[in-house]
């Protein structure tokens, strides 16, 4: 091995979109790679868990983990990873925020299961037949599966995390940025966010419409209106966030005439998105009445959707109240 | 000496695959494969959490089930939207829609012959390991080569974006048409790029012909046993009984060819059913009035086949002439529709991606596609919506029931490897019965049972589609009560080690 860096990718609970992001480097890719050693990624590369496992502790310079923490086979390569690595970086919404896979905490274990394999108006299981931990093949042979908890985790839930790096998925350029400080040393403090941290309307094409004092009266939903292409978004009352969102996504979203969804989470100053956001719509509520107030906020049908629809996991509010015994 | 007390070989991880995908392959006591489980070992619960969610929202949520085919749930989702609110688009977003759709078909289709299953056959199934990647196949094709499949992806991904908002993951979709028109400036560079991607598709077609169809080894090995299981085979077809990526009917082929069923969207409940194991996270999808009749191909039996081996199968022919023309010139060469050799998988997917960049030249050249009005406004009250598309691995059904504010009441979701989940587990299991035995477990085995499942490009939970590098695969040797008495493993470099427990 020589003495560059060594630098580790990995994924639990995911997509494959943040893998893509690597891919996306394109031509960038062979500079990454001349300049660091990738010592594991399965997605890629032929190195495997043992191969980690004996690696000296510490020995990686730093991981770059995506994915939410919803099995225990993720949450040992997450503590695996942790303990082989100076730096552990949670990389892309899921592992940040919990992602998408984290309104899953809405439900638990059981919901889940019984939804895909019993109750599916495809599924023909008159038995009620589910995966099982460990099924017997024969004699003493079973074949075994990662169980799944109740609670889908962040990585910073589960291990310590050293910096995180923003997006649904993050763009190729923040991963360059990011990957550039580490390599420069060029580091912020324990903790950061590796990302711009100012409010996505600041990065957006449309910010010059966006006037000082908005006023909302109605809130529409995107297939409802026609969306003029240059006007602030919330102008045309659609519920864009990105106001409560931090930017460094290009804006991509709102250049393709769709309103901010909020995968870039919340900027520095801000411990839970969902409230945030809430709280950038609420203020520009164009109502004193209380019960036109009500009225403009149900026009949000779906408030753990649109306002935690990456950062649930991640939120003071975490998941909805579990019953009876539970095994996370 | 074979250690006659070894039970259980198990390959753990094998990448190239979402959700670390093993595969556990018990022995008898004479040593030869009892079984061999092909097993998904995770569970997302999307279907679940969709629950109480705005149906408009569904695509961009749905398209997180896969970061390397986001837009195939991004459509599924949008024309389940289009069925739910009785709401079809305006022409020029229909034909968008499916221009970026084969846009994004090409690009995932060169992907995978480049990247994944083509360095089996251009580098060679029994080349080292360390050669057996996209690096090898730039060594046989040359440096310009994959100079231009990098620079053919980029284009094609910057096209996705410009229209799409973001390649990973689309936002356009709306129930009625799309978020984005297509200018004349964007017209000209999808005109461009398409003209390059038809090109691409053919000097590739040339390669495969070159390197996998001139070489007899190649042949045979599409045409072994090991890699053959005759099922039924499915596919969207157009009014013609072409292939259609973007809209049409499913068609469902027997094992003789002929045809079985003809269905629409809104019946697939009649036709697809899932059967259940408890040793897979995955459920194994089988045609529901022939019944599950367990792991077994035949005309009796409920499993089918889809991705490009089986949408070739399923049609008459090729709506474009450059992929029509290859669409005969593969069926003339492997003598006999349908084709029941899984490997043919590699050749089908090129026949597509030929006809892939043609139909993004046509949508591209047609005055139509500039039209400004791109959105239909849904008025009607939603209630439920069936939405398909051809995934790049296949048939993928999204079904939503709302109530009257459009929230989801229901999601069913059929995945286009869920599909094809039955006949990768036959296919691994067979491949494992007719290559492995106590006394023959080598490298060259190993990876002859990955090209089993690899040609599926099966996407278990999502494909990944990887950069370079060899398949990591380590073999464990149990003794009788599961522990581990040695490894036999491959390295980076492609070199095998046996060690010792």
């Amino acid at each position: 091995m020589s003495d560059k860096p060594k630098v580790a990718f990995y994924w639990c609970a995911a997509c494959g979109g943040c893998e893509e992001t690597v891919v996306d480097l394109e031509e960038k890719i062979l500079d990454v790679a001349a300049a660091v050693d990738i010592v594991f990624w399965p997605v890629a590369l032929d190195f495997k868990r043992k191969d980690v496992e004996a690696l000296p502790d510490g020995a990686i310079t730093a991981t770059f983990l995506n994915g939410a923490i919803r099995t225990n086979e993720q949450e040992e390569m997450a503590h695996l990873l942790r303990r082989k690595s100076q730096l552990l970086i949670a990389f892309g919404a899921c592992s940040q925020l919990g992602g998408i896979p984290g309104l899953a905490n809405l439900w638990d274990r059981r919901a889940l299961l019984a939804t895909a394999y019993l109750e599916a108006p495809s599924v023909v299981n008159p038995a009620g037949t589910t995966p099982q931990a460990s099924h017997a093949h024969s004699g003493s042979e079973s074949v075994t599966l990662p169980v799944l908890f109740d609670t889908v985790k962040t990585l910073a839930q589960t291990v310590a995390v050293d910096y995180f790096v923003p997006g649904c998925p993050p763009t190729p350029k923040i991963l360059l940025d990011a990957v550039q400080k580490l390599l420069n040393g060029n580091l912020p403090e324990k903790g950061a966010v590796l990302a711009p941290d100012t409010a996505l309307c600041e990065e957006c094409p449309r910010k010059d419409t966006r006037p000082e004092k908005l006023a909302v009266k109605e809130w529409k939903r995107p297939h409802e209106i026609l969306i003029d292409p240059d006007q602030c978004l919330l102008t045309q009352g659609l519920l864009c966030l990105g106001s409560a969102t931090r930017g460094g996504c290009e804006a991509q979203c709102t250049k393709g005439n769709m309103p901010c969804s909020g995968c870039f989470g919340p900027t520095s100053r801000v411990r839970d998105f969902g409230a945030k956001a809430l709280s950038a719509l609420a203020s520009i509520i164009d109502a004193d009445d209380e019960a036109e107030i009500g009225k403009i906020l149900a026009q949000i049908p779906d408030p753990v959707g649109t306002l935690y629809r990456y950062s649930l996991a991640a939120s003071p509010l975490r998941r909805k109240k579990l019953e009876g015994p539970q095994n996370a | 000496m074979p250690d006659l007390t070894q039970r259980r070989i198990l390959i753990d991880p094998i990448t190239r695959l979402e959700g670390h995908g093993k595969i556990d392959i018990l022995l008898n006591d004479q040593g030869n494969v009892d079984r061999a489980y092909f097993q998904v070992p995770e569970l997302r619960g999307f279907e679940k959490f969709a629950e109480g969610r705005l149906a408009e929202d569904m695509p961009q949520i749905t398209s997180r089930i896969c970061g390397v085919c986001p837009m195939a749930h991004h459509m599924a989702g949008t024309k389940a939207l289009d069925s739910l609110y009785r709401i079809a688009p305006p022409p020029a977003a229909r034909k968008i829609r499916e221009m970026v759709y084969s846009t994004f078909m090409v690009e995932d289709h060169a992907l995978h012959f480049y990247f994944l299953g083509g360095p089996d056959f251009v580098v060679g199934p029994k080349a080292p390991a360390a050669e057996r990647n996209v690096l090898g196949v730039i060594a046989r094709v040359g440096l310009e080569v994959g100079k231009r499949v990098i620079d053919m992806r980029r284009k094609l991904r910057a096209l996705i974006s410009l229209t799409g908002g973001k390649v990973v993951h689309p936002v356009f979709g709306l129930p009625g048409g799309v978020a984005k028109r297509v200018t004349p400036e964007d017209k000209s560079q999808f005109q461009s790029v398409a003209a390059e991607a038809v090109e691409f598709a053919r000097f590739t077609l040339q390669v495969f012909n070159d390197v996998v169809i001139k070489n007899s080894d190649y042949v045979d090995l599409i045409f072994s046993d090991a890699y053959t299981h005759r099922t039924h085979y499915m596919g969207m077809v157009d009014a013609n009984n072409h292939v259609n990526f973007y809209e049409g009917s499913l068609r469902v082929v027997s094992p003789e060819g002929r045809e079985w069923a003809k269905f629409k969207a809104d019946q697939y409940l009649d036709y697809v059913a899932e059967h259940v194991e408890p040793w897979s996270y995955m459920k194994f999808c089988y045609l529901k009035p022939k019944g599950w009749k367990g792991f077994v191909d035949g005309a009796d039996s409920g499993i089918y086949c889809v991705a490009p081996l089986a949408r070739l199968n399923a049609a008459d022919g090729m709506a474009t002439p450059l992929a029509q023309a290859a669409y005969q010139q593969y069926f003339a060469t492997l003598g006999a529709k349908p084709v029941h050799h899984t490997l043919a998988n590699h050749w089908a997917r090129l026949v597509e991606l030929l006809y892939a960049a043609e139909r993004m030249k046509q949508l591209a050249d047609d005055p139509e596609i500039t039209e400004t009005n791109v959105r239909n406004l849904p008025r009607e009250v939603p209630s439920e919506g069936f939405g398909v598309v051809e995934a790049p691995r296949g048939t993928l059904f999204h079904h939503y029931k709302t109530d009257e504010h459009g929230r989801i009441t229901k999601a069913n979701l059929i995945v286009a490897t869920q599909n094809n989940a039955a006949r990768i587990a036959m296919s691994v299991d067979k491949a494992a019965k007719g290559l492995i035995s106590r006394d023959n477990i080598s490298e060259g085995v190993l990876n002859m049972v990955e090209m089993a499942f690899r040609a599926y490009d099966p996407c278990n939970g999502c494909a990944t589609h990887s950069l370079p590098g060899n398949m990591p695969l380590m073999v464990c040797v149990r003794d009788r009560e599961g522990t581990i008495v040695g490894t036999l493993q491959r390295d980076s470099d492609g070199t095998i080690r046996r060690n010792a427990g």
